[in-house]
Order: structure tokens, then sequence, then C-alpha cells
């Protein structure tokens, strides 16, 4: 397949909107109304930048831009291929969304510290684009350390002891990522002289011995714990402690997904189909994935907080894209990169919904939740549109993506995987219904008077449910998610 | 000959003369008007600074500049040599000077009442003497430079914190002669074998007599007295102190700049004065090291348990002259690279910090970090730098920081010494926890007791030198690709002198 590079200045300034941003709205900290205004106008002009580039995109060419030689040989570089514009059109779509449900959110709290709150958030965008869009591994590390620095303010926002503690959790555990992704990115430098992505894994990474080769590997992945497989994971459940459209847009999707798309670029942009597929690392790793998969299923079903519980179905379904990922089979890596917009939608409804309850309702805890659908009826209808999508029911999406990742497992044979896979379906939908079931068809404490969450809320967040329903009925809609998806993953298996 | 050739043809020895004279005649400027030496000290780093901008830039575009001091010729007169590497040490040398120069206005009126005029006569004697160490090219006169700048900076230490400064000093004062005492053994040792003083000639005679136990007993007594010099562990313990009472000018000034030209110094003595060859031979590369990454890590840990800023700092300067002295430990052209580029990065970050330190003290009376809280509202500006310099010192990409962790870790690949990748990782780590630290009291205290806090920001002369260093942090970050293959590159190749 011919792939023509155009050079454009749009990833950068796609990445650079936000930044620009941040600092406006620092400068407007004192009239609320101007600075959200700024978080407004850049949510639309980052998504507007990002989508002018799709169309070249699904022609099949890729969109370059370097931006400067910080080191002879190590540009700060951009380059736009399939996979990286699925994870910016997610990030910087919802963002718009989040945008709107913030605001309802952090007033309805009277939270402190919002100019903060939002400048951080402006930068974490642009971080995770950044990554999305980034053409080598220094680039890419580049933003996501800044990723892991401006969400720190976010995860300890409340400033409580508690909080402060969550967050040095959370900063330990990705930063000690972050030097061992440093390592490994030294090394791959070190073999190969470069570390610039290339589709079929970069040239030369076959010639690194193979106990080296698998010591790389391991600390790539301990380098991606932002992806929050097990046993990385704790941080994830731990940034819970942020204000609820934090955890929404970026421990459900910014965040998490940088990880596992830093991860699935390293394994198969860095590494490359071939190279997995000769070493044997991919089996390892997909088992390996697995006990993830099944484990966290099994903790969310003991979490009785629902943003806590909804964190631990995060980290069982970030690991379906890893596994999709190694299976190497066209199925699988499509099943896999596909999960990322799609957990993105399901999920950042569930959250949205569960900061809906937490603003109305003032209740975390499912156990307090008894009848709550009569009280919040759209609300709990969205959580029931996410919840099963993460079960993997249609017409949510959902089951799109764990159809495809099924077939790979098929096709490889594997009856381990098809029946983890299964056995994970189970489990969802064994701790999702009880909510769904407590909240429409127990008998409330006492009576409870209808009252939705504020507009600014309650409209994003039935948004992304409709979206999610529509990408499961018709998710071979020209231009969608799957369109974009057989690109890059014809890109990297080379057309088979 | 115009009279601007005149002055072209010896700006080399201007930037150690001009100081010189200078500095002599401060205690009169200060006799007219107590406020003048500050202006004073401002105009002499300010155009030191541009004579060592056009010496660098003779350097690079053409070549080494040999100045005869007096016409005597060389060997026998003494020479200045300025080449890439001293070229690029002094300039440095002349932009902290400047930039700590403007900051310290209104530092030294608080700190050293009543004594600023002694103060910068003393300044710009130090000046003089980091100057001159860098830019000799005759063994001997480097000594009396050393000399100079050690005695200037007992002094500067001393005047700080009552009595502790003296104390320090005098600890200082001891260690440093010393350190001095052996440089000069060292040197006379290597007049009595070769019958020279000055460097490129002994350099050229040595070879010959490199199994005479008396050239290696030189290396060892010039390697002892600069690893005190530099402060590098365990010969460390007047560091501290010294960088801790000094006043919160002189601790940027000697922090940025004494151990860089110490540094500096036996970079110079073991590659061109001895050989790569011969100083690898012997072991010295590999010992410098090992103690370097123990420095990196003993220091790192020995800074979480502070909680006074400034000693916090001086602890972490030791850890990261370790840095420096490993990537010229490993001999190779990328650990050497990484080396010269940390000098430089060093200078900048550790200065920068050291500055709002200062800048906190002056307008606080706080040096514990503890009790930063809420200083973020209070000092917005300060703060900012603060955190640029420190995720430039924990290496975050994008600062300065990383480009020099990045040359050190892959110069470590190279030699093949993977546990001191993971020492300069695990260093980053630990610097992250002792700088986190103070981002959460700085950020993230009380927020109600925060909410009251006024701004109150540190003085224009302070807040100047600060933004520029936080901004030369960020601008080297993702701007080194022209420096490192212009200047960094071709000098550590010339160093190595061929050897692989």
């Amino acid at each position: 397949m011919m792939v023509t590079e155009i050079n454009s200045i749009t990833p950068l300034l796609a990445v650079l909107v936000s930044m620009v941003a941040s600092v406006l709205i620092l400068a407007s900290g004192k009239y609320p109304n101007i600075r959200e205004g700024w978080t407004f106008v850049a949510a639309f002009i980052k998504f507007g930048l990002v989508i002018s580039m799709l169309p070249l995109i699904l022609k099949g060419n890729v969109i370059t831009c370097t931006v400067v030689e910080m080191l002879p040989n190590l540009p700060i570089a951009f380059k736009v291929d399939a996979f990286g514009i699925l994870f910016a059109i997610t990030s910087s779509f919802l963002w718009i969304f989040v945008s709107s449900y913030s605001i309802g959110y952090m007033r309805s709290l009277k939270e402190h510290a919002q100019t903060r709150y939002f400048f951080c958030f402006a930068i974490a965008l642009s971080s995770a684009v950044g990554i999305a869009f980034s053409a080598n591994l220094v680039t890419l590390f580049l933003f996501y350390e800044l990723l892991t620095i401006s969400t720190y303010p976010l995860v300890a926002h409340i400033e409580t002891p508690e909080a402060i503690s969550s967050g040095r959790k959370y900063l330990t555990y990705l930063m000690i990522a972050g030097v061992s992704l440093l390592f490994s990115i030294v090394v791959v430098y070190h073999y190969t002289g470069t570390t610039e992505f290339s589709f079929a894994g970069i040239a030369g990474m076959d010639a690194i011995p193979q106990t080296t080769l698998v010591i790389l590997f391991v600390t790539f992945m301990i380098g991606c714990a932002k992806a929050a497989f097990m046993p990385l994971h704790a941080w994830l459940p731990a940034a819970m402690i942020a204000p609820t459209p934090v955890s929404a847009l970026l421990h459900a999707v910014a965040v998490v997904k940088a990880g596992v798309f830093t991860a699935v670029r390293v394994i198969l942009y860095v590494f490359g189909v071939d190279l997995m597929r000769d070493s044997g690392i991919w089996l390892y790793m997909a088992y390996f994935v697995s006990i993830t998969i099944i484990l966290a299923s099994v903790y969310a079903l003991m979490q009785d907080n629902l943003k806590k519980r909804l964190a631990y179905s995060t980290v069982s379904q970030l690991s379906y894209i890893l596994l999709g990922a190694v299976l190497i089979t066209q199925h699988g890596i499509t099943g896999g990169m596909l999960h990322i917009p799609y957990h993105a939608f399901m999920k950042i409804t569930l959250f949205m919904c569960a900061g809906a309850l937490i603003v109305t309702a003032k209740k975390e805890n499912i156990s307090e939740m008894n009848g709550i659908a009569r009280q919040m009826p759209i609300t709990m209808l969205a959580f029931t549109v996410g919840a099963l999508g993460m079960i993997g029911m249609p017409p949510a999406g959902g089951y799109v993506t764990k159809w495809f990742l099924l077939l790979g497992a098929a096709e490889l044979h594997s009856m381990i995987l098809i029946a983890v896979l299964l056995v994970s379906a189970v489990l969802n939908a064994a701790y999702f219904f009880p909510v769904v079931y407590v909240a429409f068809f127990k008998k409330p404490d006492h009576e409870l008077a209808y009252k939705e969450a504020p507009l600014t809320m309650l409209v994003p967040l039935v948004l992304t449910a409709i979206i999610s329903i529509v990408i499961g009925i018709w998710p071979d809609a020209p231009g969608m998610f799957l369109d974009i998806v057989n690109i890059a993953v014809a890109n990297v298996t080379g057309g088979i | 000959m115009t009279g601007f050739d005149l002055i072209a043809t010896h700006l080399p020895v201007l930037t150690v003369v001009i100081p010189l004279i200078a500095g002599f005649l401060t205690p009169i400027v200060g006799w007219i008007d107590r406020r003048l030496p500050w202006y004073w000290v401002m105009l002499a780093t300010l155009v030191i600074l541009l004579i060592t901008l056009s010496n660098l830039a003779t350097v690079i575009t053409t070549d080494t500049i040999h100045y005869k001091l007096g016409g005597w010729n060389p060997p026998f007169g003494i020479e200045y040599v300025i080449d890439l590497l001293n070229g690029f040490v002094c300039l440095i040398i002349a932009f902290i000077g400047f930039m700590v120069a403007i900051y310290s206005k209104e530092s030294v009126k608080k700190e050293v009442p009543g004594k600023t005029t002694q103060f910068y006569t003393v300044f710009l004697l130090l000046i003089t003497g980091l100057m001159g160490m860098t830019i000799t090219g005759d063994i001997f006169n480097f000594y009396v430079f050393l000399e100079i700048s050690s005695l200037t900076a007992y002094a500067l230490i001393a005047m700080g914190d009552r009595g502790d400064g003296v104390v320090a000093s005098f600890n200082y004062l001891i260690m440093g002669t010393v350190a001095a005492s052996f440089i000069l053994l060292g040197i006379g040792y290597l007049y009595a074998v070769t019958g020279t003083l000055n460097m490129a000639d002994m350099h050229n005679l040595l070879p010959d007599i490199y199994e005479n136990k008396v050239v290696l007993a030189a290396l060892a007594f010039f390697m002892a007295g600069f690893s005190i010099k530099v402060g590098l562990f365990p010969l460390h313990a007047w560091l501290p102190d010294a960088y801790t009472h000094a006043p919160s000018t002189a601790s940027a000034l000697i922090a940025g700049l004494m151990t860089k030209v110490g540094v500096y110094a036996m970079v110079r003595f073991m590659f061109s004065v001895f050989t790569p060859a011969f100083v690898i031979d012997v072991n010295m590369t590999e010992i410098l090291t090992w103690a370097a990454a123990l420095a990196i890590i003993v220091g790192s840990v020995f800074a979480i348990a502070q909680s006074d800023i400034k000693r916090m700092l001086a602890y972490s300067s030791i850890s990261q002259i370790g840095y420096i002295l490993l990537g010229f430990g490993l001999v190779n052209v990328i650990g050497i690279t990484g080396g010269l580029l940390h000098i430089m990065n060093h200078a900048f970050m550790k200065c920068a910090l050291f500055l709002v330190a200062g800048a906190v003290f002056y307008k606080t009376d706080i040096r514990n970090i503890y009790q930063f809280q809420g200083l973020g509202k209070k000092m917005p500006i300060t703060t900012t730098v603060f955190l640029i310099a420190a995720l430039s010192m924990i290496g975050v990409p994008g600062t300065v920081g990383f480009t020099s962790k990045w040359y050190l870790a892959l110069g470590s690949i190279e030699a093949d010494q993977w546990i001191f990748v993971a020492v300069i990782l695990v260093s980053s780590l630990l610097n992250i926890v002792y700088f986190w630290r103070i981002f959460d009291n700085i950020w993230f205290g009380h927020p109600h007791e925060i909410e009251n806090i006024k701004r109150d920001e540190a003085p224009l002369t302070m807040l100047i030198p600060m933004v520029i260093l936080a901004i030369l942090c960020v601008f080297f970050g993702f701007f080194s690709g022209y420096p490192i293959e212009q200047i960094f590159e071709p000098l550590a190749t010339t160093l190595l002198g061929g050897v692989p």
C-alpha cells in the first residue's frame, strides 16, 4: 500500500491550541465565564483541526511535521497516521462534552481552585493529542511525562491529606513508569540509532539479542503503566479521588488510553508484527493481560463505591485493547484498536452518570442507590446503555469490538483466550447489572422526587450514550472508527 | 593599527584584567556613593560577558586563541589559551556572574548590611580567580588563580549567617587548603620531571616518562585535590555548610560556578596535561565513574533528608557533580558530551534554584521547606521558576536536564556500564522525591488558609535573572541540537584525542 507523506503544520497547531488556551485560562482566572469560554473555544478548534486531517488519512496518507531538532538526530516531530488520529479524535471530541460537563460539575459543587483545574485540564489534553501524533519515541515521552505532571494537580485537587497521598501514589507509579520508558527508549536508540515509529517496526530491532529484547519489552511495558494492567494498576483506583470529570475524561480516556496507545505503538510500531511473532513474546503477553482482564473484573465485583467499580472495570477493559494488539492477527488488532474509541464513549458515559449522581443525589455508593432511577431516570438510562456496552450486548457498541477480539482469538485456535473473553463478559454482567437493578427495581428508602443534574451535565452524558448506540448499530459507517482502524491495521500488517 | 584592533588582540587577557582592576576600584566607587558598586559590578560583568562571547565566537569561526602574556614566548612565558572547552566555560562563568550580579542588589543589602562594598570587591575578585583558572595555559599560573578564587570564596561565605558562616568558611578553608596543597604538590612533581610549567608543553613531554612513578603520583595528587574542590563524595563534607550559610547571592555564585571550574580543571588536567590513554590506563577514569555514581546516589539520598532548602540544594549539587564526572569518566564521545552539557545545564538550573531560595528568604525569612505553604499564591513567578528548574533537575523532557541525562545514559550503555544507567535513572526518581514535597507545600497547602494570602512578589532585579535562567532551561531543552553539533560533540572528540 502506497503511503504518501504530506508536510503540514496542522498537527502542531492541534497540539498547541490547548496550550495556548491554558495560558488564556490562567490569565482570565478572575472572570469564570470568559475562562470557561476559552476552554470551549479551544475544544472546538482542537477537534476541528484534528478532524480536518481525517480525509487525508482516510486516503491512506500520513501527515508529518518536524518541529525542532531537540538533540542531533532526535527531532521533536509529529506524524499523523490512522492509529494516531483514532486516539486524537477520541480524546479531542470527548473534551468538548467533558468541558460542558466540567463546568456544571465544578460550579454545582462550588469547587475551589477552578482556574488551576481548567488550566491543567487543557494541558493534559494537549499532551494526549501530542502522544497521539508523536512521530518518535522521544516526542511521545515528552508528552507522556507532561501528561503525568499536568494531571497530578487534578488528582490532588481537593488537597486533603488523603488526596495528597493518592496523588503521591499516582505520581510514584507513573514516574517510575516514565523512568522505565526512558530506559527503554535509550536502549532502542543505542541499538537502532533512531526512535522513529515505523509501520513494520523499527529497522534493526531484530538485531537485539533475544534476552535483551525480552527485558526491553518488559521495561517498555512497565513504562506503559498508564495502561493500568495488573500489577501496575493500583494508581488508577487511587486516582478516583479526583473530581469526576477528571475521572471521566482523563482516567477513562486520555491518560489510560495514552498508556494503552503507547503500549500498542511499542508493540506494533517499534517491535513490529513480525518481531512480536518470531520472538514469541506475544503469547506470554496475551496470557499476562488475560490475568488482568479476569482479575480486575473480580475486584470490580467487590467495590461498593461506584467510581471505584468503574475504575476496576477500566483496568479490565484496557487489557482488552492490549490483548487485541498482541494477538497480532488482523481481527485481533482491529478489535484492540477499535476498543480505544468504543470503550472511551461507553466508559465516559458511565463516569458522567456517576458524577451526576454525586452532584444531584450526593450518592457515591451503590448500596445507597436504591430506586435512584425514579429521581434521575435519564441518567440511569444512559448508565444502562454504557453498562450494556461494557458487557458486550447490542445495541451499544461494545459487542463490535468483542466480536473482533473473539474472531482474533478463534483464528489462533486459542480456547483459553476465547474462554477469558467470555468469562470476562459474564463478570462484566455480574457487576453492572446489580447497579442497574438497584437503581430501577429496588424500592427507595424514602420518596424520591424527580430531579436531574443540571443541563450542562445531562446533555453531554445523553449525547455520549446515544453515540455509544450509534457506533454499535452502524459501526461501518463511512469515515467512522472502523474505517480508520482498517487503514491502521493494513499499515501494520502490510495489507494482508 | 586602530584602537579597536588593539583591544581585539588583547581580548583574552581582558577577561581576567577587567574584573581584577574593577575589583580593586570597587572600594573607591563605593566610597563615592554606597549605591554605586552594584552598577559598577553589573557593568564589569556585562563587559566580561561580551568579551567571552566574542572569544568563543572567534574560537568557533577560526581556531584556538593563543595569547602570550607580556609577549614572552611559551614555554618560558605565561600563555593564555582559549579553545572550545575553556571558551565555553568562560562564557558560563561570565553569564552566571552577570545574572547573579543583577540579582544581588536587594539580597546583598538585606543579608550583608553595611558591607556591600566589601562584598562586591570580593565578588569581582572571585570572578577574576575563576576566569584565570579557566583561561590560563600555564600550570603554576593556574595555581595562583586557584588560590585567588579559594580565598575570595572563603571570604564570601564568612559574610553569611552570623557565626555559622564563619565556621562553614573555616571548614572550607581547611579542606580547601588541603586540596590546594595536593594540587601544588602535583604541580611541583610534574615540574620536577618535565622542567616546564606550560600545559601544552607538558602534554608533549609527559608521554615519554609515563612509567615514572612521580607522574603517577602527580596525577593522584591532582585527582585528590580536585575531588575535594568539586565536593566529590566522600570528600564533600565542607560543601553543605558552605552553601547553606553563605549569603544567598554568594551561594548561587559558588554553587553555580566554583565546582564547575573545579570540574573543568580536573578535565583539563586529565585530558590536556596528561593524555586520556594514560588516565584510562591507570584506571583513574574507572575510579572516577564509580565515585561519581556513588556521589549521585548518596547526594540525592542526603538531599531527601534535609529540610533547609539551601542545604538540600547543596546535597543535590553533590549528586549533580557526580553526573558531570560520570560523563567524563565514561571516556567516550557521548558520555563526555553529556558531561559537558551538564556543566552548562547544571549551572543554569542550580543557579536558578539558589536564586529562588534567596528570593524566598528575602521576602519571608523562611528557609525551611515545610513552611513554604501558600508560597505559590504569594510569589507566583518565583515559584514557577522553581518549578521549571526543579523539573529540569528531575530531567523531564523539554528541559535541559533531559538532554544531559539522555547523553549520560546513552554513554553508559555505549561503555557497556548498564549499572550507571540504573544509577542515573534511580537518581532522577530520588530527585522527584525531594523536589515534589516542595511542590506539594508550595501549591497544595491547606486551601482555606491559603485563600487569604496576598500576592507579594520579589523585586524586579531578582525576578529578571531568575526568569532568564528558567527560560534558558526550557530553551536549551528544545534547541540543544545546534550547540551540541557545533561545540560539544567536536569538543568531546578533541578531548578524547582519538581514544576509541
